[in-house]
């Protein structure tokens, strides 16, 4: 406890500082300055002779503000990139960053590490909390200029430290990584301190909303901290991700490959599925952040959030009356739909470049952030496969784990058939979407659009794995399969296939089979959609469910 | 809605009254169109019409037939079976897949579907089988009643040469020529003095410019027929000249006719329709500001005996070329009803539609010329899906995401058969519909077409509205000083846009940074969250850079309330404004001005699209400490695109001239080699490659 008086103390020097250098924008500069005053008074009072405390905590301050050093610094903005303390000042509200730790140093004593010129106060990370549009972060950001952000005891107890604190008050940490990877020179101390971290990652899994983005490298072992988050962005063309780098890839497989190749965004976003999303740079990345991080609660004790909003609630989309295609083959696009719908037109999507045959991501209906899941027509008939299957499982996961509400819009054809599908083991990866769709607790709203055939019909959160609310536009068809197929089984060998097509579809191809089973709650107009999802978030904004008490469940992964 | 006949001055003072009270759609009520359709029950018609036809025409001649009790049936191809005029009709019938000649055009299915609804009468509309005559005959074989000209009016207004030659006889003015070889330079003074000057002389075996002459007088007609053979002879071999009267910035106005069977006929007044693109009409209006009463009337007369030569029923049109003279002559007559008639109907009163239906069954028309008034000012813009910065106009397609017409305006009028979450597709005319505007005087409608279009809402394909804009708003139109030719003078390097003046640079400015300081304070009003700071006051000074057309501008905004005050160089600037940031329309009053600004899209990033003054700008905001930084960032080097040829509008590819592994070779910049073709509804365009050319082709180079 008393660690953490001086760290918040230490906060306060910071401001002061700023407010001393005429950086900070004097909110707090009369209250600041005078405790200020006070405790110079005190410090001089306690070391006059030497270089006294004050002066010792000043200068002490002012070589953790330049990290690295100038040089470094030049070098860092040369690649295209800021700096720890630049970017964090863009990602939280002016003024409003309280530091941690900005006093630790590493205590490596080999190869020469312990000499004086090899500290540096704060090490290669700034640690913090502060506020994203007024709510509470904790925020780590990797300093390239000190050591290549490498990862010290020191720098792993810092990040630790803010982690700890952020599960105490329950409120989400954000990473920003840009870090060469271990200090070698530090030995098991540095991979003990990765261990540390990612056992913090997982037990905070599922209780505070965890995020990194990636602005620089991140290779070895360091990779898993993001992958055990949330979320991991990127930014195009200066960060990388990596278990093993070009160089070892090139000894050990003879595979020629470039850095941006092997762990780029591009890779990571389109081809891994290891990123969710990549941004331009590093301010649009920090831009689109703070934009991202209204979507989320706190924490798994907080409600979704809800913003203001100017979009009325019962607003009417004659789009979406003509949206679906007649004929049932021809494509349309899921995204049309969800921009019609969700206020605003705003629609922050998860992985817009991975398994596009299911787009994910959230939105706002009437103010309140509801994650959204859709089968995507343009994309492989919106067919389930394998990783469409693993990145709507993931989304599905986080909604629920965060109180967010889902809406699920079904276009499904079934799942994709083949043997790469096979031997990829669909069956499995399959299993994991339905599993997430079961599983979940959260106000669920699903909507067939058109097509809801065979298994997929099941998993896509229909009404028998708990969907509170489900409807069916008039286009929708619920059946095991589509007419062709379904024909040439009940009818196998016999004549006038045609005839026995239009009875099949005159049959199923339509919301009614469904419908008087109760399957479907009702079938609505789809101008109406919006108005009346708004409705049933506002019914539902009070369901209480709960699964059976068990230690956790048993995922197929 | 009672029945009642109406004498034609009882009905101007009908139409006084609409006057009064304007409204753009028309619905049985009479009182909210700026047509009247004033119809007497009595007087039968017909109990169903079948349109042939789509979109917003198809839609047009439905609200009359509605209005009139006349059941309608509309025809559509399959991709339009959940289009507008489907929806309109009491009956629809599908007569083929999208392409028009195996739907629209498709006679066959068209036949049966009047058969198998029992329509007793057709509307062709405009465009499609309104001036076939085959089709003419096919219904009348059948019984069926064709809503328009007679066939051999048609035949004999369609066919260039004889339209020229009945139009002479009818004693027309047409364009005078001298249909054979001028010998020598006193010739060709003699005929020039014939026909009158300004003449055109030119090669026989010209072409390109080479060897014409225009000549104002005696003295420029010897020496420009010195020159002009001198030149023929030497590009062409051939110094053989013709000479035609040269029509100096014409106009391309048009009279309105109304004839029925029984030998009467009235003429509607004229349209202005100069403003074109490759021949095709963009603004219109009604009057025009070029006639003096005396030249209406002579043309009017004209087009009128042109109409009884032909034994001419139905609406038709009268085409005519006006030089700076005053001097008209007659181009062609389209016997049909035409695209921007709602001008002629706004300052008449008439029911064009309803006119034809009548004339149709056989009523002789209730109006005499006298009873035609011009009643104020009538503007027509065509609002197409088109980039209107390649070439005035390359169709574009896609699905209408977010669309609003501005039907809340008094006295605008917009015929549409489109609606959101319509396609525009390759397959049909690329219009989304006609914004009429109505006035007492001309700059009434103007001023009225400004806030139209400004109103315009229309997202998710590309459209002409910023080029309308600038007409309407371009010195020029507004001084009436237009001529065909008025886009490629005006614009001579293609049109680029609005260019903005330093004062409506500044309000632009201020508009976006106050979008984003209202935005940025919105997104952090979290409703019935107890987690939010409480001592944080909210921010009332933003220190922000704004970007906009590679300039950047250093703001300070306050806000307070609904109002943002903000310094942009010294400037004080207020914009206040309601600030719904759900809608796309920003109506903001800046200094005390009232604009309405769009705001087409606004992202995390401070990148904001603003349309303001008809064109769409691309605007940056970013707070100061964010525009400091930024300028660390790299910069990104745009794809190579010098050697991907990529179509420059959407279409099907008629024709690929090359194979996969072929060398396009152009040695010469003139010569550039055909790659492919793309066509849609009316346009054919070739891709050709001009640079980076000696290099083999890849499978995939060409992207479409």
């Amino acid at each position: 406890m008393a660690a953490f008086t001086v760290a918040r103390s230490g906060g306060r020097f910071l401001r002061g500082l700023y407010a001393f250098k005429g950086l900070g924008t004097g909110r707090y500069g009369p209250a600041v300055s005078a405790v200020r005053s006070v405790t110079q008074q005190q410090m001089r009072s306690y070391c006059a002779g030497h270089l006294s405390v004050q002066e010792r905590i000043e200068k002490k301050r002012r070589a953790a503000l330049v990290g690295g050093g100038q040089k470094r610094i030049d070098a860092q903005h040369q690649r295209g990139k800021l700096t720890a303390r630049e970017r964090i000042e863009l990602l939280l509200d002016p003024d409003s960053f309280v530091e941690y730790d900005m006093f630790v140093e590493h205590r490596c004593s080999d190869f020469g590490m312990e000499a004086d010129h090899n500290k540096y106060p704060g090490d290669s990370v700034v640690t913090g909390q502060g506020r994203i549009n007024e709510r509470l972060v904790y925020v780590f950001s990797q300093d390239f200029t000190v050591f290549g952000g490498s990862l010290s005891g020191a720098h792993a107890q810092k990040i630790c430290k803010i982690m700890d604190q952020a599960m105490l008050v329950g409120a989400p940490v954000i990473g920003l990584n840009d870090s060469g990877g271990a200090r070698i020179q530090e030995g098991v101390e540095s991979l003990a301190g990765y261990a540390d971290i990612f056992l913090r990652n997982v037990t905070a899994s599922g209780v505070i909303p965890q995020i990194s983005l990636i602005m620089g490298p991140c290779a070895g072992g360091a990779v898993y901290s993001p992958a055990l988050t949330d979320f991991t962005f990127m930014v195009k063309d200066t960060s990388y991700l990596f278990i093993t780098g070009p160089d070892v890839v090139k000894s050990v497989t003879n595979e020629d490959v470039t850095q941006e190749e092997l762990g780029g965004a591009k890779t990571h976003t389109a081809v891994s599925g290891v990123a969710h999303r990549a941004f331009e740079n590093d301010i649009d990345a920090l831009l689109n952040l703070r934009d991202f991080f209204n979507f989320l609660p706190l924490s798994n004790q907080d409600a979704a959030p809800v913003m203001e909003c100017h979009d009325p609630s019962d607003r009417l989309v004659p789009g979406l009356d003509t949206v679906v295609p007649l004929e049932s083959t021809k494509a349309y696009d899921m995204l049309d739909i969800i921009h019609g719908i969700v206020d605003e037109r705003e629609f922050f999507e998860i992985m817009p470049s991975y398994a596009k045959n299911i787009v994910v991501g959230f939105a706002r209906m009437n103010g309140r952030t509801v994650g959204i899941v859709g089968n995507q027509p343009k994309v492989a008939s919106g067919c389930l496969d394998i990783n469409s299957s693993v990145k709507g499982a993931r989304f599905v996961r986080f909604c629920d784990a965060f109180n967010i509400p889902i809406i699920t819009f079904v276009d499904v054809p079934g799942f994709l058939p083949g043997t790469a599908q096979e031997y990829g083991g669909i069956i499995r990866h399959g299993a994991k979407l339905l599993f997430a769709f079961a599983e979940a607790t959260v106000p669920k709203i699903t909507i067939i659009t058109r097509k809801a055939y065979g298994g997929a019909y099941d998993v896509m959160s229909s009404k028998h794995l708990r969907g509170d609310v489900n409807y069916a536009w008039p286009s929708a068809e619920v059946a095991v399969m589509g007419a062709k197929g379904a024909v040439q089984i009940i009818f196998r060998g016999k004549e006038n296939q045609a005839e026995a097509e239009a009875e099949y579809v005159e049959k199923f191809a339509n919301p009614f089979p469904a419908a008087v089973r109760g399957f479907v709650d009702d079938i609505i107009r789809p101008s109406a959609t919006r108005k009346r999802i708004c409705r049933d978030l506002e019914v539902l904004a009070s369901k209480k469910q709960t699964n059976p008490w068990k230690k956790h469940a048993n995922i197929p992964l | 809605m009672a029945s009642y006949t109406v004498s034609g001055a009882l009905q101007r003072v009908l139409f006084g009254l609409q006057r009064v009270s304007f409204k753009s759609r028309c619905h049985v009520n009479t009182t909210v169109s700026q047509y009247s359709t004033v119809y007497d029950s009595n007087e039968k018609t017909f109990d169903k019409i079948l349109i042939a036809n789509r979109g917003e025409i198809a839609c047009r001649v439905m609200k009359t037939c509605k209005k009139m009790g006349i059941k309608t049936v509309a025809v559509h191809s399959d991709v339009d079976s959940s289009a507008v005029h489907v929806k309109m009709a009491d009956e629809a019938v599908c007569v083929g897949p999208a392409p028009t000649n195996k739907s629209y055009l498709n006679m066959d299915a068209i036949m049966k579907a009047i058969k198998q609804t029992g329509a007793q009468a057709v509307h062709p509309g405009y465009g499609f089988l309104s001036e076939n005559k085959e089709f003419a005959r096919r219904l009348a074989a059948e019984g069926v009643t064709f809503i328009g000209p007679d066939t051999h009016a048609i035949q004999a207004m369609g066919d260039k040469i004889e339209s020229k030659l009945i139009a002479k006889k009818a004693k027309v003015n047409t364009i005078p020529g001298f249909d054979g070889v001028v010998k020598d330079a006193e010739e060709a003074v003699r005929i020039a003095g014939e026909i009158g000057y300004p003449v055109m002389i030119k090669a026989s075996a010209g072409g390109g410019g080479k060897g014409m002459r225009i000549a104002w007088n005696d003295e420029e007609t010897r020496e420009g027929f010195r020159f002009s053979s001198q030149e023929a002879a030497s590009s062409f071999g051939d110094d053989r000249l013709l000479i035609e009267k040269f029509i100096d910035n014409p106009r391309h106005i048009e009279i309105q006719v109304l004839a029925d069977k029984h030998g009467n006929a009235l003429w509607l007044n004229e349209r202005e329709c100069s403003i074109q693109r490759r021949n095709q009409k963009v603004v219109e209006e009604a009057p025009s500001t070029f006639l003096d009463p005396e030249t209406r009337q002579a043309m009017g007369e004209q087009a009128v005996s042109l109409a009884k030569a032909v034994q001419y029923s139905s609406a038709g049109t009268v085409e005519f070329l006006v030089d700076s003279r005053k001097n008209f002559y007659f181009l062609e007559m389209n016997t049909r009803l035409q695209v921007e008639h709602p001008i002629t109907e706004c300052i008449t009163g008439l029911d064009l539609v309803q006119e034809m239906i009548r004339v149709a069954s056989g009523y002789t028309l209730r109006h005499k010329q006298a009873d035609i008034p011009i009643n104020g000012w009538a503007i027509e813009s065509r609002v197409y899906a088109e980039d209107p910065y390649k070439s005035f106009g390359l169709p574009s397609i896609g699905r209408l995401s977010q669309y609003q017409e501005p039907v809340n305006l008094l006295q605008v009028r917009v015929d549409s058969g489109i609606q959101e979450g319509s396609d525009i597709s390759i397959y049909y005319d690329p219009m989304i519909s006609k914004l009429v505007t109505y006035g007492s005087t001309r700059a009434e409608a103007l001023q009225r077409m400004v806030e139209a279009l400004d109103s315009y809402v229309i997202q998710g394909v590309t459209h002409n509205i910023p080029l309308l804009r600038e007409v309407i708003t371009h010195p020029r139109f507004i001084s009436g000083d237009i001529s065909t030719k008025f886009l490629q003078e005006v614009y001579p390097e293609g049109f680029k846009g609005h260019q903005l003046s330093d004062s409506e640079r500044r309000e632009l400015v201020a508009t976006a940074a106050s979008v984003f300081v209202v935005a940025q304070i919105r997104s952090q009003r979290f409703l019935g969250n107890l987690r939010v700071s409480s001592s944080q006051q909210e921010r009332r000074r933003w220190e922000l850079s704004v970007e906009l057309e590679k300039g950047v501008h250093a703001v300070t905004v306050s806000h307070s309330g609904s109002a943002c005050t903000v310094d942009l160089d010294g400037k004080r600037m207020d914009v206040s404004s309601e600030w719904n940031l759900a809608s796309a329309l920003l109506p903001v009053t800046i200094n005390g001005t009232q604009r309405t600004v769009q705001c087409l899209s606004r992202n995390a990033a401070g990148e904001i699209e603003l349309q303001y003054f008809g064109t769409s700008y691309k605007v940056r905001v970013l707070s100061k400490l964010a525009a400091v930084l930024s300028k660390h960032m790299p910069e990104k080097v745009p794809e190579d695109t010098s050697s991907i040829l990529r179509s420059p509008m959407p279409g099907s590819v008629v024709a690929v001239s090359v194979m996969p592994g072929d060398t396009i070779s152009s040695f010469l910049q003139n010569s550039p080699q055909l790659v492919t073709l793309t066509g849609t509804f009316k346009l054919l365009s070739r891709q050709q490659k001009y640079k980076n050319c000696n290099e083999p082709l890849n499978n995939g180079l060409l992207q479409f």
